[in-house]
């Protein structure tokens, strides 16, 4: 809620900790703290430094896998096909979610048939299919593209039906009264309430895919970034699974604040994100 | 009237699962590939080769890993979460890390855990915990945080403070937030355990159903893997039982504020 007025200036000194300055600094901090203990309980051998080699080292192996000779080039590999994996699955899924979710939100009896349904169908874990996707596709992308497309499917499902189902009635009979066809309705009346919830939708199954792609990579060895983690972990290098552990988090990361990042924008017209700018 | 009701409510309820398993029994009648199951087969399969000792000796040790793993993460994700969301520093300290380490997709961290702790159930307890325990302590976090601050005020007016302003202000207040945590954790929950198993294990679930797949014996996988949709749901269904009784008031409140707009 945005108040007109700023808050009066108070006399007396501010704590730090309320200042805008010390998000950052103690969120650095935290950082620092953390690879501090880390680099002391391998140095003082509070854990085997086998198994748990300092952060300084592993740190130098990610730079090592990133532009060293030895690991670059199956580094680079592994994560185009990992991406690979993550942006097929994403877009069929979104493609198919978003068919599915309109056909099923638009029509209250289409969605009283299909709920049973997908209510039984949406809780069945992905990763119990892997089984059967190796058996059907064989260890090849299109097993990791199948099992990324059900974890995701249902994420998008749902969100478009609750979008569809979210439009204000009211605007709806208005548009229709003042002689919107079908196509200018969907266009100016179900669009903008269903994508707020389309993207939401988008940006959990974008991480969701990542998740999946590199669980399947690790189970079955399917080529990828999991593949590569399982393959050093198996030789013993310790080194090189934690630097791609910590890469597979920055990945993560960068798709999290990417698909916010578009969301943000997209939805410039929204009251949930204009508020947030206004604060 | 109403017995018509109820009929055309459980008529909705089966009417499209019947027809996907009539239409899979017709499609698969003359089917001779053994890799395409047929839902006669699967049944039989469930009854004759999954239920009786193997379903005592496979499926107990991966609830009872599931069970842990979960339980913990929820008790530490609500503590630890109370905490760092009443302080503002260490909300501040920890939110980049949190942010970075929930990134981290906890699948990735099974390798590693397996170098350090072993194959045995410690590290597939250790994993089902780590991945569960991020969605809920983040939610407890922003639940703690974003309580009503007129309230706040209230409760610290009257002289609620310490042990009883948590019990009976900071908890409740953020209960829903506290169970939408849960609830995200509890899929996470069930494919952490499958993938640990499928992974590198000795015994469970997964590990049985890639047995079946490596000895090619398809009908108990595709039987184990509906096992494993089962759970899913009957934890799915669990958790709604509780968070419905947890959270009468809120949802009754919510019914209220929407019908006085």
């Amino acid at each position: 809620m945005p108040t007109s007025t700023a808050p009066a200036e108070r006399t007396t000194r501010i704590p730090f900790s309320q200042t805008r300055v010390s998000t950052p600094v103690l969120g650095v901090i935290g950082i620092l703290a953390f690879i501090a203990i880390w680099e002391l309980a391998s140095r003082l051998e509070l854990v085997n430094p086998l198994y748990l080699p300092p952060f300084s080292e592993v740190a130098a192996t990610v730079v090592q896998v990133l532009i060293g000779d030895q690991y670059r080039v199956q580094f680079w590999t592994a994560l185009g096909n990992t991406m690979l994996g993550w942006s097929v699955g994403l877009v069929i899924s979104l493609v198919l979610g978003i068919v599915a979710g309109l056909i099923i939100g638009s029509n209250r009896w289409v969605r009283e048939f299909t709920h049973s349904t997908v209510e039984f169908l949406r809780p069945i874990p992905s990763v119990g299919l892997i089984p059967i996707a190796i058996v059907i596709f064989g260890v090849r992308p299109t097993a990791t593209i199948a099992i990324v497309v059900w974890a995701c499917f249902w994420v998008v499902l749902i969100h478009v039906v609750y979008g569809v189902t979210d439009v204000d009635p009211v605007a709806e009979s208005t548009a229709r009264s003042y002689g919107f066809g079908p196509f200018a309705r969907a266009r100016y009346v179900v669009w903008p309430t269903l994508l707020p919830y389309l993207m939401t939708g988008l940006r959990l199954s974008g991480t969701i895919a990542l998740v999946v792609a590199i669980t399947i990579e690790i189970v079955v060895q399917a080529p990828g970034i999991g593949q590569m983690i399982a393959q050093y972990q198996s030789a013993g290098n310790a080194k090189v699974v934690y630097a791609l552990a910590l890469l597979a988090g920055v990945v993560g990361l960068l798709i999290n604040l990417a698909l916010r990042r578009l969301e943000n924008s997209v939805l410039s017209w929204h009251p949930s994100v204009r508020g947030e700018v206004v604060l | 009237m109403s017995g018509r009701i109820v009929a055309r409510r459980v008529f909705m309820a089966l009417a499209l699962p019947i027809i996907i398993v009539v239409l899979w029994w017709v499609g698969t009648l003359n089917d001779t590939n053994p890799f395409v199951p047929k839902p006669v087969n699967v049944v039989s399969d469930l009854v004759t080769v999954w239920a009786g000792p193997l379903l005592v000796e496979q499926v107990v040790p991966s609830l009872y890993r599931l069970g842990v793993g979960l339980g913990g993460a929820i008790i530490v994700g609500v503590l630890l979460g109370v905490l760092v969301g009443l302080s503002r520093v260490a909300r501040k300290l920890t939110g980049p890390l949190f942010e970075f380490v929930r990134a981290v997709p906890p699948p990735v961290l099974l390798p590693v855990l397996l170098l350090v702790i072993g194959i045995d159930d410690r590290s597939k307890i250790f994993l089902i915990f780590l991945g569960c325990l991020w969605p809920v302590l983040l939610n407890t976090i922003d639940g703690v945080r974003s309580v009503d601050q007129v309230l706040g005020d209230t409760t610290r007016t009257y002289g609620l403070r310490g042990w009883s302003r948590l019990r009976y202000f900071v908890l409740p207040a953020s209960m829903p937030r506290i169970m939408t945590g849960i609830r995200l954790a509890l899929p996470i929950a069930i494919i952490l355990m499958v993938v640990s198993e499928l992974y590198a294990a000795l015994d469970g679930l997964g590990y049985q159903i890639m047995l079946f797949k490596q000895t090619f014996q398809t009908g108990p996988m595709w039987a184990g893997i509906f096992i494993i949709g089962f759970i899913g749901i009957l934890l799915a269904f669990i958790f709604r039982v509780i968070e419905r009784r947890v959270l009468a008031w809120y949802y009754g409140q919510r019914e209220v504020e929407s019908s006085e707009r």
